[in-house]
């Protein structure tokens, strides 16, 4: 085993605890959906497209964002829940294009399909624009190698996991997730950081997510 | 009273790792919480097993109630029945009694927290002792479609308040106050949540004089209209016609419900000429309705409004398959099909209730489905987190808050 790398800066563990705030705000058709995720806040947009991943850390039917699931199973907008479903969310290095995504999809879609305006939910079933409050926390552990590193990932919250990868890079806008940029940039191995950079979080449960990083860092360990 | 360690093999050590840090960062402060029941009803219960963690947790968590005759409760029932959608006849006399009772409370109500945290409408005026110290409205009530009279009369009241704290996402509304989603909880360990013996729960139901051989339809509910326990009744004969049963109605009636009586009275004359009907007044038996649910095929909860329902959680978490109407925050509990089944009617509840009970792998499934969503989702430590977070938002008015 070659001898680890020590990092020129050490890398602390955070962790993030999040409370919903309520906007009485609410729409009962595409169009109004559409008005309203052009206008509401950033913390709306994240919530909306990131509250399954912590909320359904089990197998469930939930698709990954609640637009997707409102349009579809609310309006029986099938397609179009499949097209905001699909959207890519880890190439968007901001939650302003995220939302410019979004939109597009919702417009693409009212353009070719017209007649999906006229579609009314029912009246108890509106979708309910919320917003997510995160409270950043750091905790003790802070580590200086690969080998330290994984120890503290095999224990950590799984809510620290989600600060570093989810909303490090997207809500705080870092660009790469936190563990990539440590890697690179204080330990200098890009090879390992875009390894990690290539998993797509948002097709894993945050379980199987740690432990795919975890298997990545041994297997370079043992390199 | 279950200690806070006693919750790792249910939840896990990080999570209450996570509220250790919390309870750190409100050192300090006083919690003052006050409502207007220590017994009866869904926010006597959470706060009886809350305030103990919390205080356990280093933060400084106080209750305190107000005071009321049976005419200012009757005026608050109203009130409450009124928020719910409900027509009532509420007369310039009712407000009167309302804020004379209030202004008495005003009065008398030593004030000493730095986070005032109201429970529910009926000490909700105390909001005019409001000085340089943080003020929670915790509304537990289903507001969806409030009479519009009652809501105004409030109004003047709520926008006074900092924060305003809702059970499920369709009771908000465009208010110039901030407004928070946290839904309650139950307690895993306390007696009506605790795993129990065959012996405990067999004795209980040779208490009642009921038997295992027939499948048991249950619904745990106070004695309240709104439960709709005649629906329920309505349900069961419509299953009985088709699969033998029995059904147990039980609970109790809260010392702030003066209606409870009267409608216990008319299900008691409903339920007179079966024997397979079990009309049981359980008042704040925990334990007995611990083995009711436990003893259940099916447990229903057929509420025409419903704050959030914690009797479904309470269910879930026995891992019993539940049929709720889809109302309040049992939609929050429940996914169709998944974790139970949802209704609107008396004939779909009745459906639901024979598939299930045709189906016991189906019905299993539901329960286990269930019980997960629930732990992860709707037990104390989740709701103490939440309340945590929501005593430090007061101070921190950014989305991203670093602590």
């Amino acid at each position: 085993m070659p001898e680890l790398i020590k990092a020129k800066e050490p890398f602390r563990f955070y962790t993030r605890l999040h409370l919903t705030e309520l906007t009485g705000l609410r729409a009962t058709t595409v169009s109004q959906l559409l008005e309203l995720i052009r206008k509401v806040p950033g913390s709306c947009i994240y919530h909306h497209t990131h509250r399954f991943l912590q909320q359904h850390q089990y197998l469930s039917p939930e698709p990954p964002n609640d637009f997707a699931y409102w349009v579809a199973e609310i309006l029986g907008e099938k397609e179009l829940a499949e097209n905001l479903e699909s959207i890519d969310t880890v190439q968007f290095k901001t939650i302003r294009m995220l939302r410019e995504r979004i939109v597009a999809t919702i417009e693409e879609y009212l353009k070719a399909n017209p007649s999906a305006a006229l579609r009314f939910a029912d009246e108890d079933r509106p979708f309910y624009f919320m917003k997510s409050v995160s409270f950043v926390i750091p905790t003790n552990y802070v580590v200086s190698d690969l080998k330290e590193f994984i120890e503290v990932l095999e224990k950590i919250t799984i809510d620290s996991i989600y600060f570093h990868i989810f909303e490090s890079r997207l809500r705080l806008e870092k660009g790469d997730n936190d563990f990539s940029n440590w890697i690179a940039d204080s330990l200098g191995d890009k090879r390992l950081a875009e390894e990690i950079s290539r998993l797509d979080p948002y097709t894993h449960m945050l379980e199987e997510l740690r432990q795919a990083i975890i298997k990545i860092i041994k297997k370079r360990i043992a390199a | 009273m279950a200690k806070i360690e006693e919750y790792i093999p249910i939840v896990g050590q990080s999570v209450i790792d996570d509220l250790n840090l919390l309870g750190q960062k409100l050192s300090g402060k006083v919690i003052q919480n006050i409502n207007s029941t220590s017994v009866g009803g869904g926010v006597a219960e959470i706060l009886n097993r809350m305030i103990p963690l919390l205080k356990e947790l280093g933060v400084d968590a106080r209750w305190d109630l107000i005071k009321g005759g049976s005419d200012f409760f009757g005026v608050t029932k109203k009130f409450h029945n009124a928020l719910h959608g409900k027509s009532e006849e509420i007369s310039a006399h009712d407000y009167e009694i309302f804020m004379q009772t209030s202004r008495d409370n005003i009065e008398e109500m030593g004030i000493y927290g730095d986070v005032i945290f109201i429970h529910d409408p009926q000490p909700i005026a105390l909001i005019e002792k409001k000085k340089d110290n943080k003020w929670i409205w915790r509304c537990h009530i289903d507001v969806s479609s409030p009479n519009s009279e009652v809501w105004k009369f409030l109004w003047d009241f709520i926008v006074k308040y900092d924060s305003i704290v809702f059970s499920a996402p369709n009771f908000s509304q465009i208010l110039p106050v901030r407004q928070f989603l946290i839904s309650p909880s139950i307690d895993p360990l306390s007696d009506k949540n605790k795993e129990l013996s065959t012996e405990e729960i067999d004795s209980v139901l040779a208490k009642y004089g009921i038997t295992r051989d027939k499948p048991i339809i249950t619904q745990i509910s106070r004695f309240d209209a709104l439960k709709d326990p005649i629906g329920v009744i309505d349900v069961y004969k419509k299953v009985k016609k088709y699969i033998d049963c029995q059904l147990i109605l039980a609970g109790g009636t809260a010392a702030d419900d003066p209606e409870g009586v009267k409608v216990l009275e008319e299900v008691e004359d409903k339920a007179q000429e079966d024997d397979d009907m079990h009309i049981l007044l359980l008042p704040q038996n925990d334990i007995e309705v611990n083995a009711l649910q436990r003893a259940s095929t099916i447990i229903m909860q057929k509420s025409i409004k419903e704050g959030f329902g914690l009797t479904v959680a309470e269910a879930l978490w026995k891992a019993k398959p539940v049929v709720a109407s889809n109302v309040g925050g049992i939609p929050l509990q429940i996914k169709h099909k998944y974790s139970g089944l949802l209704c609107h009617s008396i004939d779909g509840a009745a459906f639901a209730v024979k598939q299930l009970l045709n189906s016991p792998q189906y019905a299993k499934k539901l329960g286990e489905n269930g019980r997960e969503h629930i732990r992860n989702n709707f037990l104390i430590t989740r709701h103490i987190k939440d309340y945590m977070l929501l005593f430090l938002s007061l101070y921190n008015k950014e989305d991203i808050v670093y602590l």
